[in-house]
């Protein structure tokens, strides 16, 4: 009988990562091959006026231009597709793309970049999510700057009664936190190499950490179905969620469906760092209620989260937030608003964790807090809390092959931490 | 305007037209396909074009091409010899000192760099000898730990 | 003056997209040596689908390892899969890939029925070999079963799909959502240094551990829990892109000014183990869990910090400046 599973058997594609073998995309270079280069935004907010690409086009060495109207398809993609590839007019974040040329080299396309003739009128942005929400406030978005769920401005999570959760509580403890603007920083930057193949099909290298999902966009895009386009990749040089969302494929795949001939757009770790999606920022605020025992019987989470100029994975993250802000922990009642806001900054999207790691790194604050309340080890309020097999979670799913309890037990041993006995009596199994 | 260089890549001689603006990151990469050392950030921050140029570990994206006119330079690509993996490249993999692997080649020249100078090097030395290669797998320790076994002898031929 | 604490961080995380509906798909092919390929969509961006889901197709199928190529290159011939993300391909295409190779075995078990009429629930697919269960003499190696399925004008594919089950929205009034495929869980205990001269932090010690259902590569595992430990101190020190939120001034430009984890950031100590209470629906009882491995270490370093210094800082990252003026709030 086979038992390879949990052995440590040797990595697959390691013998091709420590000779160098394995091919990543910007190791591709065809024959021929151009280099595509970005117009971007230099404003936060804007309307375009006048774009002119003609005096690019005409300089020695370009061999295309393509702006929003050169897409086939959909000008717009992303989990919620509201972010067009090119912008035809608004700009929402400084970085927007405007404009895309194909030269002989990089040189080249950033020369002929300086050649297009752009007229913004720049308008006031919006930074604060907090400023975005009151009334008057510059619009990110035509349809307003607070997201709406299935649920309205909030996504709301209610569990149980926390009212009534706070009047039975000893002890009311409140805590407002806040978690930064992350850069998923993989080492291999953003790039894509897109051809026509042998049987006049779209190609494209990729870094996408999601084939068939971002293949989806991208038929939108080009206006395409799936097998015209042949989407090439599955080793990638470190994702994060930087790659959850496309940032090279579709420019790459728009002008080598335009001119015909292979291309190569590739990020720098500037542009990457200033345009590329984020871990977008949050605020959180907590109010629990906790029995002097150490028992959390009420917890209320209000969250802010800044997903900058779209969507993104934004009210996703959201989402996935709420079910898991209030911790692994068996609270009776739970109330959670979730609040998706829009500025001008470049899009917030996944990143390591979609919102969960945020909402870890305030409860845990909080939950510590608790403890210093009411006077207790930390270690006990995690362990009185603790899911157990089959506790239901905030929004009412049932928790399965629960496992903190064991989790704890053997932290605090390679800690070199002594519990006390009734702690270490305790198991997920029951309570 | 071109010029010509010459220089010795993992032991034979190359010659190629280049700008004076290329660096040493382009010319390995872009004019002679030698794709082992990564563009990561061409801003000296990352490490991960690391290359030897005369036994002196580099980034080879703040080395003009030109400077290494008639020099030694070496990659990944020349580690293995008659065929067989280097004690380095054996020791990483079976460490798992290689998640996504985009880093390797550059920490693999910054470890062959330092136990060429120090064969012996404690556990600060190597940290030293790699805090400039940078991994957002973060294989810190599995690299380390790789290369203390390589420094212990337990990856001779 | 030095002061020092210790700070733990407990956490869950699910596997796969909220609300489900990520379907993921696997492909195993026998060819004619009695050798197989496996083919999936997933992306393998360092964490190493490429190496467990070939583990998962030898035991089930019971081959040696190195019998079983894989495949992901492209989506001519990659089936689907939602994506690499969401902790979800150990679980999802884990899940696919053991559905895949049982198609395979219960085809292979068809085809030999018929060579050794009898019937197919009699035929083992076992130890690399096809045989009549308790009829030694009935038996072909599987390299012959290749041959002559294959040369015989049969080809043997067994496909395979897994979802947690349709996509589930949020119930508007009451959040209700009950579909979550796994949940993993984690605790991290830091142990720092807090220089109040200066605000900065040195993390001494790390522990973490993580329930992770069931290991299917212990070093793959560890390379998890070390590697999401590096974001995990960057995270609750250092990374931050807008120093001067809510405003873009002074934003970060590349990675001079965006401090990521070095190798000399690293406490240390590192020590990180898991524990395993396998899950009913994963794949030999795997959940989904790497994402968590970056979750605990900020938390727990934070909450460190408040034990070494006794003054709380709120705002992640807890930089120098953050942590002095935290202190000079509390003293003023």
């Amino acid at each position: 009988m086979a038992e390879y599973v949990g052995q440590p058997v040797l990595r697959y594609d390691g013998i091709g990562h420590v000779t160098a073998r394995t091919r990543y995309v910007d190791d591709i270079q065809l024959p021929g091959m151009l280099y595509i280069k970005v117009l971007t935004s230099p404003v936060h907010k804007g309307i375009i006026r006048h774009l002119d690409t003609s005096a690019a086009e005409r300089m020695p060495g370009v061999a295309g231009v393509i702006t929003a109207k050169d897409v086939p398809g959909k000008n717009a993609y992303g989990l919620i597709p509201d972010q067009p590839v090119f912008t035809p007019e608004h700009i929402r974040y400084k970085g927007e793309r405007i404009a895309a040329v194909a030269a002989v080299d990089e040189d080249t396309a950033m020369e002929a970049l300086e050649k297009i003739k752009l007229d913004i009128e720049e308008q006031e942005p919006v930074f604060d999510p907090f400023k975005a929400m009151e009334p008057g406030a510059p619009l990110v978005r035509p349809e307003g700057n607070v997201w709406e769920f299935n649920s309205g401005k909030t996504r709301k999570i209610r569990f149980g009664d926390v009212e009534k959760g706070f009047a039975e509580a000893d002890v009311i403890v409140e805590g407002t936190y806040t978690t930064a603007t992350n850069d998923h920083a993989p080492m291999e930057p953003q790039v894509s190499v897109a051809y026509i193949d042998e049987t006049d099909r779209l190609a494209i290298y990729t870094v996408s950490q999601d084939l068939y999902f971002h293949l989806g966009m991208l038929t939108a895009i080009f206006n395409l179905p799936m097998n015209k386009i042949r989407y090439i990749g599955g080793t990638v040089g470190g994702g994060f969620g930087s790659k959850n969302d496309i940032h090279c494929d579709h420019v790459a795949g728009l002008m080598a469906l335009k001119i015909r001939k292979p291309v190569k757009y590739r990020l720098t770790r500037r542009e990457e760092t200033a345009y590329t999606t984020k871990r977008g920022p949050w605020t959180f605020y907590f109010k629990d209620g906790v029995k002097k025992d150490g028992r959390i019987i009420a917890r209320y989470v209000k969250t802010v989260h800044d997903t900058g100029g779209y969507a993104g994975m934004g009210p996703y993250v959201v989402d996935k937030n709420s079910i898991l802000v209030a911790g692994p922990y068996a609270i009776p009642n739970v109330w959670v608003d979730g609040i998706c806001v829009f500025t001008n900054k470049p899009p917030a999207s996944s990143m390591r964790g979609f919102g969960i790691i945020n909402g870890t790194a305030a409860d845990q604050l909080q939950t510590a807090r608790v403890a210093e309340a009411i006077g207790k080890d930390p270690w006990e309020v995690h362990f009185i809390n603790a899911w157990r097999e089959g506790d239901l979670g905030a929004t009412q799913f049932k928790v399965e092959a629960a496992g903190l309890i064991e989790a704890m037990k053997r932290a605090a041993e390679l800690a070199g931490i002594e519990l006390p006995a009734h702690l270490k009596a305790m198991s997920s199994r029951g309570r | 305007m071109k010029y010509v260089l010459s220089f010795n890549l993992n032991g034979l001689p190359v010659d190629t037209l280049v700008k004076a603006t290329d660096t040493l990151l382009d010319v390995l990469r872009e004019k002679l396909n030698v794709v082992s050392p990564k563009r990561g950030c061409d801003n000296g921050d990352c490490g991960a074009c690391t290359v030897l140029v005369n036994g002196e570990p580099v980034r080879a994206c703040l080395t003009i091409g030109l400077t290494v006119a008639g020099k030694n330079v070496q990659t990944v690509e020349g580690l293995q010899q008659d065929g067989k993996l280097h004690p380095l490249q054996r020791a990483f993999h079976e460490h798992y000192a290689a998640q996504c692997g985009f880093c390797t080649p550059g920490m693999l020249i910054a470890a062959k760099a330092l136990l060429d100078k120090n064969p012996k090097p404690t556990r600060e030395q190597i940290v030293e000898g790699i805090s400039g290669n940078l991994c957002r797998c973060g294989t810190y320790v599995e690299v380390v730990e790789a290369i203390q076994a390589v420094a212990a002898g337990k990856y001779k031929e | 003056m030095k002061k020092r604490g210790i700070g733990i961080a407990v956490g869950t995380h699910p596997a796969g997209l909220k609300g489900g509906g990520d379907p993921s798909q696997a492909q195993i092919r026998l060819k004619p040596d009695g050798t197989f390929d496996l083919l999936n969509g997933a992306v393998d961006i360092g964490q190493g689908c490429k190496t467990i889901l070939r583990q998962l197709a030898a035991d089930e199928l019971d081959v040696p390892l190195e019998n079983i190529t894989h495949q992901n290159i492209d989506t001519d011939t990659g089936p689907m899969c939602t994506g690499t993300f969401a902790s979800r391909v150990t679980f999802m295409d884990g899940n696919a890939v053991l559905a895949a190779a049982a198609d395979l075995k219960k085809k292979i078990r068809e085809w030999a029925a018929e060579y050794f009429e009898c019937s197919p629930a009699d035929v083992e697919v076992a130890n690399n070999k096809v045989f009549v269960k308790g009829v030694p003499e009935k038996s072909l190696s599987m390299a012959e079963v290749g041959a002559m399925v294959n040369w015989g004008g049969k080809f043997l594919v067994g496909t395979g799909a897994y979802t947690p089950g349709p996509g589930q929205q949020f119930d508007p009034d009451t959040g209700k959502m009950t579909a979550i495929a796994s949940l993993a869980f984690g605790c991290c205990v830091a142990e720092v240094e807090v220089d109040t001269e200066t605000g900065v932090v040195d993390v001494l010690k790390l522990v973490q551990v993580f329930e992770v259902g069931k290991a299917m590569n212990r070093l793959l595992c560890k390379g998890q829990n070390n590697g999401g430990a590096m974001m995990g101190i960057g995270f609750g020190l250092t990374e931050n892109v807008c120093p001067y939120y809510p405003t873009m001034d002074f934003a970060v430009q590349d990675l001079t000014d965006y401090v990521i984890t070095t190798a000399a950031d690293m406490p240390p100590v590192m020590v990180e183990d898991i524990v395993e209470v396998p899950h009913p629906n994963g794949p030999r009882g795997a959940k989904g869990y790497s994402e968590m491995t970056a979750s605990l270490a900020g938390p727990a370093i934070l909450n460190a910090i408040h034990n070494a210094i006794g003054v709380w800082v709120t705002d992640y990252p807890a930089t120098p400046e953050r942590i002095l003026k935290a202190l000079e709030a509390a003293h003023a």
